[in-house]
């Protein structure tokens, strides 16, 4: 059995679509071919994103969709070049493979800033991100989706179409320039029509052409948003995540693992949880148990049932110890320095204050969970996850099985903010499908489970010294302690302990396009094994809320209107941030008179490539502060879909806000004390803001969308806190500091 | 065993009748468009109809059952989706979408009950229902497109 002939039983298996036979076609020019992983039982394939099959076109994609809406961009831009019928498309996970890396997750990886950095830093980092092609990260993370897909599944569609004319060149005895292509047709000037369906096997075995790619000018798909390729299935229900796939003999499982982290299992005795209706097996996990039961319901109510000894947890007791060992960081020589911007230590400091955030769990909708079976020494894997590869090792580790006999499928994640790039969840499944061949296992974790057992966003610490004269700031020295996610990530994906200055750990503070005369920023990495990972914005998420807090801080010292001293700050340094500020200045009528008992504010960040600026309004109502009103202006530069931008600002902003408001772990000899939403809630629709999106096109790099949202949301809440009450607010969540209605 | 109608057709099922609907739906009936999101009431991912009334399907027993189940599966007439489903694809309401089918019940009830709904109407409605990719904007949007559609008629 071939590798697509996998793909392809399966594909009828979760139902994503139906291949019967097909091409896969192809183009994979950047200097060197990648092996193209799909293996049609028919026909033959050019290339890792385009099969053209009896049913119609389908993209391979080449990252999870999560909510983001990007299996909808990349089929525009294959769909843009390859002249496809839009209704008719469809959309695949791509399988774990090479083919499919990530480029433009090196273009973070230099120490520059992103609006400051130069045409030839940009080449650097492309040339990074060629290298990345031999590492093969297929990632979806760091807001970098469609930067990177930008040319290669344009060529990629444009390869497969050239091809195509080719073959009906030669049957049609016409020149192939004098062919053309539209809603997955070639049509001659006599006005024959011949299907692509009925091209792509002899297509498929054609050299791929080397072909230019059309001009924006002529772009018919490109720009406009269209109707998203899962939006009819998940407004029917049958748009599948990892717990819905169906298999015969299906039993359910879930786990229950030490809660106080870092700690494991001394005992267990099983026989309470087998007494539960139901439940039919209790498995060792080492560092706790699952339950394998006729339905999930069954495997909770047996897991907690279980009688277990757990031994304790090495980080310190309490969340305050923890910030105390944070702090000791600040003790240490600074791990970089990547901004230092005059004298700093020259400067008498007017202002020195201390930030605080705690830490965060993702929190997504959908529980973790992943489906598994083993079947004659062969695992098969369903599991909504942002790094197949990694899960695909993994699950291949746990089951005791070689990576060749695992195949894994990405289906739909219900929510990802940097949780599924994680592997924990497959290393499970894997083991119990292991220990119970030839039975389906779907894994569910229980809500507490999942609260419990993140990669928290950790928490972080900011000394801030700082000082204006003649309504400027004229210092600006920032102190950052954390623990460091890049190296916590890195040493748990590759094993390997990363050296040298941690760029994510500062990014948000080093990085903001603002001219202040001494302006410095420090990173320190605390010495604290809380387990934490990439939380949407990574270090934007707290280094935003610091710098734009103090920012803050320092306008009203100066005497200055916030948004007007940001503008004289920010405009000498990047006119496309100053744009930014001034559209949400306008938009909000920023400069006009509050309406007694409102209180607005203001702050704006450049990360993932894309300066936003936030304008929150609240307003004080009998029963408490109201988030009433959000204004948002982003820069990503040339837009695909506006309408999918601009449902990921809300997005973020609404995330992000719901972090400064309420979100907040903390942990009692190493457990968290958060299990469920009442107690780690989110904005819901009666307290979330109406929000308008501006978005802007004037920067001339492309950057993300995803992630941007979050770290200016948070600041401009505190900020417009500021306004309202006078409060300043410098650790979060402030509901703990003001009655905001929640 | 234990009887009972989801979308109009009739199961049985000997599984106890402590069990929630929700995973009654979902493990024993296969049934997945239901979601599980907390467990505790707290989400509204496993938000279904029993007897014409939004409940969540993680509080309400096999044994307790007082009239027939409408899910997510069970709310378009065959290919025609209802007007509810409609305007969420208009809307381009669903990131995720994992909470979108409890999403769609819960103003399924909201405007059979009030065909014109106000925002605070909604507001009130919907609060119950969690999305963490932040689509509020988008279903209020689509909700009141619904009710324009159907004419301040029929249930979604």
């Amino acid at each position: 059995m071939s590798r697509l002939g996998k793909i392809t039983r399966r594909s009828l298996l979760v139902g994503a679509v139906a291949i019967a036979g097909g091409a896969a076609f192809g183009v994979y020019q950047i200097r060197r071919p990648v092996e193209n992983p799909l293996r049609p039982q028919e026909g033959a394939t050019l290339n890792p994103h385009v099969i053209i099959d009896q049913q119609g076109i389908s993209l391979i994609a080449p990252r999870a969709e999560m909510g983001q809406g990007i299996h909808t961009t990349l089929a525009a831009l294959v769909a843009e070049e390859l002249d496809a019928d839009w209704d008719a498309i469809r959309v695949l996970h791509g399988p774990p493979a090479a083919a499919y890396y990530n480029a433009a997750l090196a273009h973070g990886a230099l120490p520059v800033a992103d609006y400051a950095m130069r045409d030839w830093q940009r080449r650097v980092g492309e040339g990074i991100g060629a290298a990345t092609k031999l590492l093969g990260l297929q990632v979806t993370g760091g807001s970098t989706s469609t930067v990177d897909a930008f040319e290669r599944l344009r060529l990629a569609g444009a390869g497969a179409r050239e091809a195509l004319k080719a073959v009906a060149a030669d049957r049609l005895d016409v020149a192939a320039d004098r062919l053309r292509t539209e809603q997955g047709r070639v049509i001659a000037p006599d006005g024959t029509e011949i299907d692509y369906r009925e091209l792509a096997e002899d297509a498929a075995t054609r050299p791929v052409p080397r072909v230019a790619l059309r001009p924006q000018s002529e772009w018919k798909l490109l720009g406009r948003s269209l109707p998203r390729v899962d939006m009819r299935a998940k407004a029917t229900g049958t748009a599948q995540f990892s717990t819905d796939i169906d298999l015969p003999g299906l039993k359910c499982a879930t786990v229950r693992i030490c809660p106080h982290l870092g700690g494991g299992m001394e005992s267990f005795d099983p026989a309470p949880a087998l007494e539960v209706p139901g439940v039919e097996q209790v498995l060792d996990l080492g560092d706790g148990i699952a339950v394998v039961a006729r339905n999930t319901w069954a495997a909770m109510q047996g897991a907690e049932a279980a009688q277990v000894s757990w031994t304790p947890s090495p980080l310190p007791a309490t969340t305050e110890a923890m910030y105390d060992r944070i702090a000791e960081a600040f003790e240490a020589r600074a791990n970089s320095t990547m901004r230092d911007d005059g004298s700093p230590d020259d400067a008498e400091a007017q202002l020195e204050v201390e930030y605080r955030v705690p830490f965060l769990a993702h929190s997504t909708m959908e529980p973790m969970g992943a489906t598994a079976v083993l079947e004659d020494g062969h695992l098969t894997v369903w599991v909504g996850n942002q790094a197949p590869r990694e899960n695909l090792k993994v699950a291949a580790e746990a089951a005791g099985v070689s990576e060749e006999n695992v195949t894994l499928h990405t289906v739909f994640l219900g929510g990802g903010f940097g949780r599924r790039v994680e592997t924990d969840v497959t290393r499970q499944a894997a083991r119990i499908a292991a220990q119970l061949p030839g039975t389906p296992i779907r894994l569910t974790w229980s809500r507490e489970e999942d609260m419990r057992h993140d990669f928290y966003r950790p928490a972080a610490i900011a000394r801030m010294r700082g000082a204006v004269a003649e309504g400027r700031a004229t210092l600006f020295d920032a102190q950052i302690a954390a623990p460091s996610v890049t190296r916590a990530g890195i040493a748990r994906m590759t094993g390997r302990n990363m050296g040298g200055p941690d760029k994510g750990h500062v990014e948000g503070a080093f990085d903001q396009p603002y001219a202040i005369e001494n302006y410095r920023v420090a990173g320190h990495l605390a010495d604290l094994d809380v387990p934490i990972g990439f939380w949407r914005a990574v270090g934007n998420s707290f280094n935003g809320f610091f710098h734009e807090g103090f920012i803050d801080e320092l306008a009203h010292a100066a005497g200055r209107d916030p948004l007007a001293f940001r503008l004289d700050h920010v405009a000498p340094r990047s006119a496309v941030a100053a744009g930014g500020l001034e559209t949400v200045r306008d938009l909000s009528g920023w400069d006009t008179d509050r309406a007694p008992g409102t209180g607005r504010g203001v702050a704006m960040t450049w990360s993932f490539g894309t300066p936003t600026a936030v304008v929150i309004e609240l307003v004080e109502e009998d029963r408490g502060i109201r988030i009433a009103r959000a204004w948002m202006a982003c820069d990503p530069g040339l837009v695909l879909d506006h309408a999918i931008v601009r449902a990921q600002m809300e997005s973020g902003l609404i995330y992000g806000l719901s972090a400064a408001l309420m979100g907040e772990i903390t942990f009692t000899d190493g457990r968290a004390d958060q299990g469920n939403f009442p107690e780690y809630d989110a904005l819901r629709m009666d307290t979330a803001p109406r929000i308008e999106v501006a978005i802007l096109q004037d920067n001339p790099h492309m950057g993300g969308v995803g992630e941007p949202g979050p770290p200016p949301a948070m600041p401009a809440l505190a900020n417009a806190l500021h306004d309202l009450t006078g409060q300043r607010i410098r650790t979060l969540p402030l509901k703990a500091h003001a009655p905001f209605l929640t | 065993m234990h009887a009972l109608t989801v979308n109009g057709t009739d199961y049985q099922t000997d599984a106890p009748p402590e069990t929630p609907l929700l995973w009654v739906l979902r493990d024993e009936l296969g049934l997945t468009g239901t979601k599980f999101g907390c467990g505790v009431a707290a989400c509204g991912a496993c938000t279904v109809h029993v007897d014409g009334q939004a409940v969540r399907s993680c509080q309400v027993t096999l044994g307790d059952l007082w009239g027939e189940v409408t899910t997510i599966e069970g709310l378009a007439e065959g290919d025609r989706l209802a007007p509810l489903q409609e305007a969420w694809i208009r809307h381009q309401v669903a990131q995720c979408g994992y909470c979108q089918s409890g999403q769609i019940m819960q103003a399924a009830e909201l405007l059979a009950e009030t065909p014109e709904p106000t925002d605070e109407d909604i507001d009130a409605a919907m609060a119950g229902n969690l999305c963490r990719c932040g689509s509020y904007m988008a279903i209020r949007a689509a909700i009141h497109d619904a009710a324009r559609a159907m004419g301040g008629g029929r249930a979604g």
